[in-house]
């Protein structure tokens, strides 16, 4: 365990030297201060290139600032993981388990959903960019078609692109700590089917979906994750 | 043949390019390098014309005559071949989002020649279609007569593009995108230049127009890249090759100002959203107590939250009467008025000297608190005081009737809110299903919030149950209504019971009263409170068991609980008026002696000492031994602020009794105790709704009636409402079990608003009363020396008004006016009441007969599912039959071109052309627009048939063209037909 540390610092130490050449106009103390003030506008260079800031910049609904900070998060999650430069585009992957101890998703009953549903592998292990992605879709300037379709995603438990009863019954069970006996889930999913489903093929599709959500009030309001 | 063939080809290269971006991204680098070379933008625009022009030749199946243009050819088949590979290879490995964006080109260019077109932007794709073909059947009849001339121009022109841009073939790949993108709209303008003999001048603006809609596109793809569902590679890569498009085409535009106007409006959007954030976060934090009440809504349910709401509400109301009372009556007095000990109004008398400051005697309210500014007595009867001549009396009049008349004001007009509120009613359909989908909030990030949210979505979703199964419980329906009957007349009998013997009791107390209470012992005195605490004990848990018969709603049952008890109290506040105005009389009798007594002591007083000499200064006595009338208005307020104090004693000694220490006692005892305490009988307590809702109702009429006697009183029970606030919510989370059904409380609290309606009104009765026919005590209060209260309007309006001003007011409230004005009043109110009336009814109606219409949808969409499977079945057979039939709906057009795509996939050109040219006729070049390139694109079909063929808004045929892609989520149901093909 500890030899693995250590091997990731190593890792992580060599990144820096390479890394620090390429920012030879900042002295090394703004570097190191850069490092702990996660909003400093000046390493913004050293992290990502301008091109990729401001391409990440017209894919989210992020400003850089928060594209910045997102990074650092997504790098307090695994400081020996993952570099410090994204010039050159380097594949690393966090596990769930590093994703899911967010503070912000910790106490959600669907991180695990949410979290395959951005992955690119679809098993909960995100790279940056899905990692932007997640909270790009969970800001609160995405539009509502957009959550909409991620938060069908994110209920498809079974990814079959319909929610069935499964699927609800699951959600139930998530949204209650399996504090309703079996009778009671079963009828409030028979209720859910029973109101949502426009076609009456015993699940909701997609568009079933969208037509309920659509009318929704609070759905804007909650299907929103604040970073 | 061989130049349909041709035609064929060319076709498909555009489908080609139409679905592969990159390609198409690439051949524009091409293009564009060309195009920044150039400073020169019209000089450009003629030779990109010139070029298509030729393209246009060569699709069109001219003669071709140049070398270059059978080069061009040749590439123009390779690509062709390389373009289909490409495009069935996506089709095979079932990439949809690739298979979107090829679907969002080809979109964006129909979008384009729709515009081009000008007035085409009827809906259905299917119409529009028909009406190109025409319009194209007709061009091309148009075009063959002036073919000679237009060559030449062509010719012209195109020789002169190539000398001044000196660059050929590159013009070349580009004029053959271009020509892909418009090959139609081009050949009308063709058509219409060689008919108008126009010069290159309109061309080259259309085409520059054309380009900036492409910019514009691409553009508006970039905005709206992060809209979109896909992952960020694809993102990142689609947006690069937007950018570069943009990038050269807005260098050779001149236009690079966009994005940057973008950025900053993007930017402003969000400041704004943050600063609403925000504004909201500030406005429910300063809603008070909103974090507790929504806590115990959590744990205890809506029924019991909807208690501590009402409570609150109750708050704001007494912080504006205690503000009235305070600001304008205490405040001045205190300031401004005569000092204490001035008058003996203001002074305690010298027998009660000593006993004044005794702690016993204040938490009486007597001694030293009733002679203070707490209480009517105090206040002096000058008509002005201090140096801003405040006018006290009238003041004191003022606040007291405004008291009264803002509280029927707020309720009146809350419960309209509410009635309001319930008449437009929440939008039912999909209860369960966002309860589900929306109740987590994404955005807790605490531990203890997020047991706060479960707790609260576990009872929200029990409530809602309890609901469902009330509405599906179907029971013998005549036991339910003889047991209901039976449970009221068994209620009715203990009100008249209990209100008999409230009657029966009074008037003995009164009987007592009138032959001297001393001669009766400790039980005939107290004889009315024990019967009515008893009463008040044992009916509620009577009623309670009684409407366990009843078996309606929790809800439903919690009104009828409530109105019972209410009768019942009705009968408490009854007796309380009563000894009140037999007090008042007493005091009344009492007075006219005491006056009568003055008098002799003060003849008395002056025959002491100076005889009949009225010019010698009055002698000074002090105030305290002046000797003085009861003040019945004093005795009242003393009562009334009594009677609270004593109610919030008893409140807080049962919670802290009844709850905290049955619930430590059951907690701890359990240890050792021979049964389950916590289950068994004492158990925990739940919250009392009715008892608490009705005594803080209750409390709210004794405040209404005292107030203008004992001005502290508002102040008095802020502080009440308070500290019970908090006690409450400390007892209710901490010794209460939630209810055994936990039920939704009803949106509006209107049932608790009519009770509190019904006791201001209640409560004004006897103050009015009081105001209007009793003469106010001639020693004290800021009515002394009048014979009325009222009378101080009166006062002010013949000394402070102009004359006419009390002229005018005299004629005013002359009967002759005030009838017609009443009689008017309630006309207006009928008609009002008519009017709401027949709304609510037409409201009733559109209700149902949208719930009538949905299920009527939902019954024809599984028709069509039903339908469109059968079609499934018979497809093969069915389809050439239907193909010749003419389609009335866009919608089986729509579904059936899907059908004839696929069709056309597996069968050669013949089959293609025969359809088209069956439905509209012969057309030389009528056919190939239409299979032909739709033919390599469209998805297959069999998804098609399973689904209902037009759900609205999903790239079919009602779907407008002007909407993003996205609108209809592209990715969400991969195997529908994304949109129609692309027919021109």
């Amino acid at each position: 365990m500890l030899k693995e540390e250590r091997e990731f610092l190593a890792v992580f130490n060599f990144s820096y030297l390479n890394i620090q050449p390429s920012c030879k106009d900042k002295g090394k103390e703004q570097w190191d201060k850069n490092q702990d003030s996660e909003t400093e506008m000046g390493n913004k260079q050293t992290i990502f290139t301008p091109e990729q800031l401001d391409a990440y910049q017209d894919c989210t609904f992020f400003t850089r600032k928060e594209i910045l900070r997102l990074f650092y998060r997504y790098r307090d999650l695994a400081p020996q993981l993952v570099p410090l430069s994204y010039i050159n585009k380097p594949d690393v992957k966090l596990p769930y388990e590093l994703i899911g101890s967010m503070a912000e998703l910790k106490d959600n009953p669907f991180r695990q959903r949410i979290a395959e549903v951005f992955s690119e592998d679809g098993e909960g292990n995100m790279t940056l960019d899905d990692f932007l992605d997640m909270f790009s879709v969970l800001s609160e300037m995405a539009p509502r078609d957009l959550k909409a379709y991620y938060a069908f995603k994110i209920y498809d438990f079974n990814n079959d692109d319909y929610i069935c009863k499964s699927d609800l019954e699951k959600t139930v069970n998530k949204l209650t700590r399996n504090e309703l006996t079996p009778e009671e889930v079963s009828l409030v999913c028979d209720k859910v089917i029973d109101e949502a489903d426009q076609d009456n093929d015993g699940k909701l599709s997609v568009e079933d979906f969208q037509h309920m959500i659509v009318r929704a009030p609070d759905f804007l309001s909650t299907f929103h994750i604040r970073i | 043949m061989e130049l349909l063939g041709c035609c064929f080809e060319v076709q498909s290269v555009t489908t080609s390019f139409k679905l592969s971006s990159a390609t198409h991204g690439n051949a524009l680098k091409d293009l564009m390098e060309d195009a920044h070379k150039d400073d020169n933008l019209d000089t450009r625009a003629t030779s990109r014309v010139g070029i298509e022009v030729d393209n246009e030749e060569g699709s069109a199946a001219e003669s071709e005559d140049d070398d270059k243009e059978s080069e061009k050819e040749k590439k123009v088949t390779a690509k062709t071949r390389r373009g289909n590979a490409r495009g069935r290879a996506r089709k095979d490995s079932e990439e949809e989002e690739e298979t979107r964006t090829a679907g969002q080109h080809r979109q964006r260019n129909r979008r384009a020649q729709r515009k081009q077109a000008g007035n085409e932007d009827s809906d259905s794709d299917g119409e529009s279609c028909k009406n190109k073909k025409n319009r194209e059947n007709q061009i091309s009849k148009q075009q063959e007569p002036n073919e000679d001339g237009e060559e030449d121009n062509k010719g012209g022109r195109k020789g002169r593009g190539k000398n001044e841009t000196k660059q050929g073939k590159k013009p070349d790949e580009k004029g053959k995108k271009e020509k892909d993108n418009k090959k139609k709209d081009k050949k009308k303008n063709g058509s219409s230049s060689s008919d108008s003999d126009s010069e290159e001048e309109p061309i080259t603006e259309e085409e520059l127009a054309k380009l900036k809609e492409e910019v514009e596109e691409k553009k508006k793809l970039i905005a709206t890249l992060r809209n979109k569902p896909w992952q960020m590679k694809k993102k990142l890569d689609v947006l690069k090759e937007a950018q570069l498009f943009v990038e050269k085409f807005e260098g050779a535009l001149g236009k690079g100002k966009g994005k940057k106007f973008y950025a900053y409006k993007v930017m402003m959007t969000k400041k704004w959203m943050k600063f609403q954030r925000d504004f909201e976060n500030f406005k429910t934090a300063c809603i008070p107590w909103e974090m507790k009440i929504k806590e115990i809504e959590s744990h205890f349910g809506s029924s019991v939250a909807s208690y501590f709401i009402f409570l609150r509400w109750m708050y704001g109301i007494n912080m504006i009467l205690f503000g009235l009372t305070f600001g304008l009556v205490m405040v001045p007095e205190v300031l401004m008025g005569k000092p204490y000990g001035t008058l003996p109004r203001k002074t305690v008398p010298r027998g009660e000297e000593r006993t004044a400051m005794n702690f016993a005697t204040l938490w009486d309210f007597s001694g030293l608190a009733q002679y203070s500014v707490l209480f009517y007595g105090y206040y002096n009867n000058q008509r002005t005081i201090g140096w801003l001549k405040f006018r006290m009396p009238l003041s004191y009049f003022l606040v007291g009737v405004g008291t009264i008349a803002y509280s029927y004001m707020v309720v009146i007009r809350t419960m309209a809110r509410n009635a309001n509120e319930e008449g437009g009613g929440d939008d039912t359909s999909f209860n369960f299903s966002w309860k589900m989908f929306t109740s987590w909030d994404y955005l807790i990030g605490n531990p203890e919030t997020a047991d706060n949210k479960f707790a609260s979505i576990t009872t929200s979703f029990k409530e809602a149950i309890v609901e469902e199964q009330e509405n599906r419980k179907e029971e013998n329906i005549h036991l339910t209504r003889f047991l209901r009957v039976l449970a009221n007349f068994l209620a009715l009998c203990t009100l008249a019971g209990s209100g008999y013997l409230i009657y029966f009791v009074v008037r003995r107390s009164q009987k007592f009263a009138l032959e001297g209470l001393d001669n009766y012992g400790w039980w005939e005195r107290n004889e009315v409170n024990m019967v009515m605490s008893l009463l008040g004990m044992f009916c509620p848990t009577l009623f309670d068991v009684i409407s366990s018969l009843e078996n309606y709603h929790p809800r439903i049952a919690l009104r009828w609980q409530l109105g019972r008890i209410f009768a019942l109290f009705l009968g408490n506040l009854y007796t309380f008026i009563i000894a009140l105005m037999d007090e008042i009389n007493l005091k009344l009798e009492e007075e006219k002696i005491v006056k009568y007594n003055m008098t002799i002591w003060e003849a008395s007083l002056y025959n002491g000492t100076i005889s009949e000499n009225a010019t010698a200064p009055p002698i000074q006595v002090d105030p305290a031994d002046i000797p003085r009338g009861p003040c019945w208005e004093t005795m009242v307020g003393q009562e009334f602020v009594r009677l609270t104090i004593s109610d919030t004693m008893t409140t807080y000694i049962t919670i802290i009794i009844g709850d905290f220490l049955r619930a430590v006692f059951v907690r701890f005892f359990n240890y050792c105790w021979c049964w389950d305490l916590e289950y068994g009988f004492p158990s925990y307590s739940e919250f009392d709704i009715s008892g608490n809702v009705l005594g803080l109702i209750f409390n709210q009429g004794m405040i209404w009636m005292g107030s203008f006697y004992a001005p502290c009183l508002p102040a008095i029970n802020v502080f009440r409402l308070h500290t019970s606030m908090y006690l409450q919510c400390w007892a209710v989370m901490c010794c209460n079990v939630p209810h055994e059904r936990v039920f939704k409380a009803s949106r509006s609290n209107n049932f608790y608003m009519a009770m509190l309606l019904f006791i201001l009104f209640l409560s004004t009765l006897p103050a009015v009363y009081t105001i209007v026919s009793i003469p106010p005590s001639f020693d004290c209060g800021p009515f002394s020396g009048k014979t009325r209260m009222f009378e101080v309007i009166s006062e002010t309006l013949e000394n402070d008004f102009p004359s006419w001003f009390g002229k005018v007011f005299n004629y005013a409230s002359n009967p002759g006016l005030i009838l017609p004005f009443i009689l008017l009043m309630v006309l207006s109110i009928y008609y009002l009441n008519a009017t709401s009336k027949s709304y609510k009814e037409a409201n009733l109606d559109l209700k149902k007969k949208l719930q009538s219409q949905a299920e009527e949808n939902k019954k024809r969409n599984k028709q069509k599912a039903q339908q469109s499977r059968e079609m499934e079945e018979n497809s093969l057979e069915a389809k050439p039959k239907q193909q010749g039939s003419k389609q009335d709906s866009a919608a089986d057009q729509g579904a059936q071109k899907g059908r004839g795509d696929k069709e056309s996939k597996k069968k050669t050109s013949h089959q293609q052309e025969a359809s088209p040219s069956q439905q509209h006729g012969p057309g030389p070049n009528a056919h190939y627009s239409l299979h032909g390139r739709g033919g390599s694109l469209a998805p297959p079909s069999h998804i098609a048939v399973t689904r209902p063929p037009v759900p609205r808004g999903y790239g079919m045929p009602g779907y407008s063209p002007r909407n993003p892609r996205f609108e209809g989520f592209p990715g969400g149901h991969p195997r529908m037909p994304r949109g129609t093909p692309n027919y021109r």
